[in-house]
């Protein structure tokens, strides 16, 4: 039996495992990056290349969510604030220090032919892997005309790819940028212009927040701000979406280093199966320290080994098939909500989500001599402080929460679902704290798949309520 | 309008007793209330607030805490129970409100509601008293309140937020009942009850301390008042009934209390014996001990499984190094002038639950003090019956009986709350006593479609 391996191929760069660190403060300078392939990283981008920059203070802020920090992490850093050849001379440490392990630079100069020329080939000549091309970086850089600027209008994305590619001879990844309505449509100029591979996303635009004490916006810079990229577990579900529209078209698809919310093993392994071959991690890593892809790497070849996968390979791009046009989603698919009340803990956040949230189908009537759909949560509210209770005192009071049966949830408390008006939304089972308390059960009701697209063919829908007058440029 | 913190700056403040009561549960900072907070689960129709007898909207102010609302949470609080502050601090939280957290179920660690409460009441604590509510605009209406403990306190804050003159009498010096006197001051600090009655005070509530009420001044206030409001609590601790029973050094669970917390007493000596097993029992033996007692001993004629003390209030003192005599009672004191002794004799219990001495059995117990917590008598002298009065008020088994709901006696001008009804429950009994019969005296005196939340 084949042993199980993180080993992979990225556009024929040869990696000793798929978890690069994104072009980030992490991948600053060349001591940084010894020490997470010491820590165990496959890979870095190198903090993007150019003519020097200069840096405002402070440059980044965060989201925090119910006590958890960091949850969106902003930033209006530039790209490296050191001189190219100080960068590139270090690339050349690191690759003597470290032959197996991958290093790619990130590159972005001004919109000119020689001088992309030039940077591509002291980067290479430097031992570099392979380039990136920062065409996402969304600011600063943009207002001067790089970054998200050129990753914004394929034609642009086109041009300088291209250039790139007259005198590369290692693996081209194209960065896109997610601050467009159509991610594909750089993508496929990325391809056009032969490029070897995409990375995705950069960073979103984005104001974290506003101080209201000052009413200053953060990061501050002297009593300023200025939208930022935002990364961070946030942003996941937006780059798994871009992940999957491009590696779904076939004009676009190329071997994909997947970016965006990435901190642990199973969100690795979920861009994955939608076709990335490799993925970059920034935030996590400026939150917890190089420490984290430990983890990462256990984690995902524990899963792989329980399902059976050997390699990367093995699952990339499974999930695709199952990602479709949502006219192609079978319409007499039909899934309750089922309560297990053994689990029940009586916090009746399902009753209230599907009331005010969801389609009012949850009923909290168990303990009453018979059904009743019309009692709203405005209802028991006001019911609620009629009750008179009292401190019970221990040995008088057997009823109170001292005596037995004190953490047992009474029936009353236990919501009922009415199976017949249950749309079957998730919306119970998303709010429940408890695992495996709600679930949501399939309910055959004898009919055959039929999607909308069927329906349409069937004329059983007229085709005009699919299709509006304007072309969807998502289609 | 009264000047703020009028009562508070009266507190004592005697160092002594600060240092040998400090604070049994530390409160929260922002840091650690901020992430209990974010634990709650924020359940709908929360068993907590239906187990809190004052249905303060528990996950609401915990929210608040958790949003950085902090003035919103000590409202959201002071709505339900303008006692809020030492609700938090003296309720015994783990048989009411986060007895009742679905935590319990769910990892097992219920929120800390109890310190939760008292962050955000400290929070606010020496504001300008930011109220969730203001008085009403006088309605000419007027009620009298006897006793200023947390019934009477309570049902005059909803009587104030009707518009309802309230007048509180009681015989003491400071206002507060048993919050002020009678709360284990590393509970509830004498101080912060004080702080707690001048924020009804400015409700515009009239305090007049040091006046007790008999018979014949009830009358009187009935004559002047459209209400009666009796909060008056229990009696004294009854007495052993045994011969010398007032030689020095024999004292009564509730004076000793009283005593510390006042700063009268800032120390003690000698050997210990309590006698009875009811939480107050365990607050007089837990005092002593910290007021430097060298042997603290309590002596109950059951076991433990039938002691009336929570069980957390039993782990407690055993905590604090207090002995345990089960099975004994008392028989004689010994001593000249001053105690030396107690006799006790074992005690055995019959199938049907009925206790028998041993034969032969008595025995000396060394004390230099010995304290009383065996129940509290009850009010019935000031309520008349007897030869010259009709009763004012029907009592049952010493308690005046009231109709649950609305607080109100047989007599319909008056109205009842607290201990003097329940027979002795908690600080959070006496509030919602004190708030439903103020609710209920606002809805009978301005008729019953002005009586409910005009405020």
């Amino acid at each position: 039996m084949p042993s199980t391996t993180l080993e992979t191929t990225f556009a024929g760069i040869k990696c000793l495992n798929p978890f690069w660190l994104a072009s980030a403060p992490p991948t600053n300078c060349g001591e940084q990056v010894m020490r997470a392939f010491d820590a165990g990283w496959g890979g870095a981008v190198w903090k993007t290349i150019g003519e020097p920059i200069t840096n405002v203070s402070s440059r980044y802020s965060s989201i925090d969510y119910n006590g958890q920090k960091m949850m969106g992490l902003n930033n209006i850093e530039l790209i490296s604030d050191r001189p190219i050849e100080v960068n590139l001379r270090e690339i050349e440490e690191v690759k003597r220090r470290y032959p197996k392990h991958v290093v790619i630079a990130s590159l972005m100069v001004e919109s000119k032919r020689d001088v992309w020329h030039d940077i591509v080939k002291r980067a290479e000549g430097a031992g570099a892997d392979g380039l990136e091309l920062n065409f996402g970086c969304p600011h600063g850089m943009s207002e001067r005309g790089m970054g998200s600027a050129v990753g914004q209008v394929p034609e642009y994305c086109q041009q300088i790819s291209s250039w790139v590619k007259e005198v590369a001879r290692t693996p081209v990844i194209v960065k896109l940028t997610p601050n467009i309505s159509d991610i594909r449509m750089p993508a496929r100029a990325a391809k056009r212009a032969g490029a070897d591979a995409l990375s995705a996303i950069n960073t979103i635009n984005s104001i974290t927040g506003i101080d209201l004490n000052t009413f200053e916006p953060r990061p501050n810079v002297d009593g300023k701000s200025s939208h930022g990229g935002y990364c961070g577990p946030a942003v996941k579900p937006i780059a798994l979406n871009m992940v999957q529209q491009v590696m779904s078209d076939p004009e676009a698809a190329l071997p994909m280093s997947a970016i965006g919310g990435i901190g642990t093993w199973a969100d690795a392994a979920e861009f994955i199966l939608l076709g990335a071959g490799t993925v970059q991690v920034c935030t996590a890593a400026m939150h917890y320290g190089y420490r984290i892809v430990e983890d990462m790497a256990d984690g995902l070849l524990t899963w792989m080994r329980r399902k059976g996968f050997h390699t990367i390979d093995d699952f990339r791009g499974r999930s695709l098939p199952n990602v479709t046009d949502w006219k192609h989603l079978n319409l007499n698919y039909k899934i309750v909500a089922r309560i297990h009340e053994e689990k029940c803990i009586g916090c009746q956040l399902c009753y209230t989500a599907c009331w005010d949230g969801a389609h009012q189908c949850i009923h909290l009537d168990r303990t009453l001599p018979e059904p009743d759909t019309k009692r709203t949560p405005q209802g028991i509210a006001v019911e609620a402080p009629k009750r008179i209770t009292t401190t019970p005192i221990a040995k008088l009071d057997l009823n109170g929460p001292g005596a037995e049966g004190r953490y047992l949830t009474p029936l009353s408390r236990i919501p009922r679902v009415d199976e017949h008006e249950c749309v079957g939304c998730n919306l119970c089972s998303l709010v429940c704290p408890v695992p495996n308390c709600i679930t949501m059960e399939r309910v055959d009701n004898g009919l055959p798949p039929q999607s909308w697209d069927e329906r349409v063919a069937l004329g059983i829908v007229p085709e005009a309520a699919e299709h509006g007058a304007l072309p969807n440029p998502n289609a | 309008m009264s000047e703020p913190f009028k009562f508070f700056e009266q507190s004592p403040h005697s160092p002594e007793i600060a240092a040998r009561f400090p604070d049994l549960h530390p409160p929260f900072d922002q840091t650690a209330a901020v992430a209990e907070a974010n634990r709650c689960l924020y359940c709908f129709d929360a068993p907590c607030t239906t187990a809190c007898p004052t249905h303060i909207d528990v996950p609401r102010f915990i929210k608040k805490i958790a949003t950085d609302n902090v003035e919103g949470s000590a409202k959201t609080i002071l709505d339900s129970n303008i006692l809020g502050e030492s609700c938090a601090r003296a309720c015994p939280v783990n048989v009411l409100c986060e007895g009742a957290c679905v935590m319990h179920r769910y990892n097992k660690q219920p929120i800390a509601i109890g310190r939760l409460q008292r962050f955000a009441m400290e929070s606010i604590a020496y504001h300008e008293y930011p109220l969730p509510f203001r008085p009403a605009p006088d309605t000419g209406k007027s009620v009298a309140l006897i006793g200023a403990g947390p019934a009477s306190l309570a049902c005059a804050s909803e009587l104030r937020r009707r518009g309802i003159r309230a007048v509180v009498y009681d015989s003491n010096t400071l206002p507060g009942g048993l919050n002020t006197y009678g709360v284990a001051e590393y509970k509830l600090t004498l101080s912060a009850s004080l702080r707690e009655v001048d924020r009804v005070a400015h409700l515009g509530v009239e305090f007049h301390m040091k006046t007790t009420v008999d018979a014949d001044m009830l009358d009187r206030l009935e004559s002047e008042h459209d209400a009666i409001f009796l909060g008056v609590g229990l009696g004294a601790i009854h007495r052993l009934g045994l011969d010398r029973e007032e030689m020095g050094g024999v004292t009564n669970a509730l004076t000793l209390i009283a005593d510390y917390k006042r700063g009268a007493t800032t120390g003690m000596s000698g050997r210990v014996v309590v006698i009875g097993a009811g939480n107050t029992a365990i607050d007089a033996a837990n005092a002593s001990v910290r007021l430097g007692a060298d042997e603290v001993t309590m002596v109950y004629r059951r076991g433990p499984h039938q002691m009336s003390a929570f069980d957390f209030e039993y782990e407690h003192a055993k905590q604090e190094g207090v002995r345990f005599l089960w099975h004994v009672q008392p028989v004689g004191l010994k001593g000249n002038g001053k105690v030396e002794a107690v006799r006790l004799e074992r005690l055995e219990s019959r199938t049907d639950g009925s206790l028998v001495a041993v034969p032969n059995s008595a025995f000396e117990l060394s004390a230099e003090h010995v304290v009383l917590a065996i129940g509290q008598s009850t009010h019935t002298e000031l309520l008349g019956g007897g030869e010259a009065k009709p009763e004012k008020v029907k009592l049952e088994r010493g308690r005046i009986l009231i109709d649950r709901a609305t607080g109100q006696t047989t007599n319909p001008r008056y109205f009842a709350g607290g201990d003097c009804t329940n027979g002795g429950r908690e600080v959070v009994d006496a509030v919602a006593d004190g708030k439903r019969a103020g609710t209920a005296m606002a809805a009978w005196l301005l008729g019953a479609a002005d009586g409910g939340q005009n405020a």
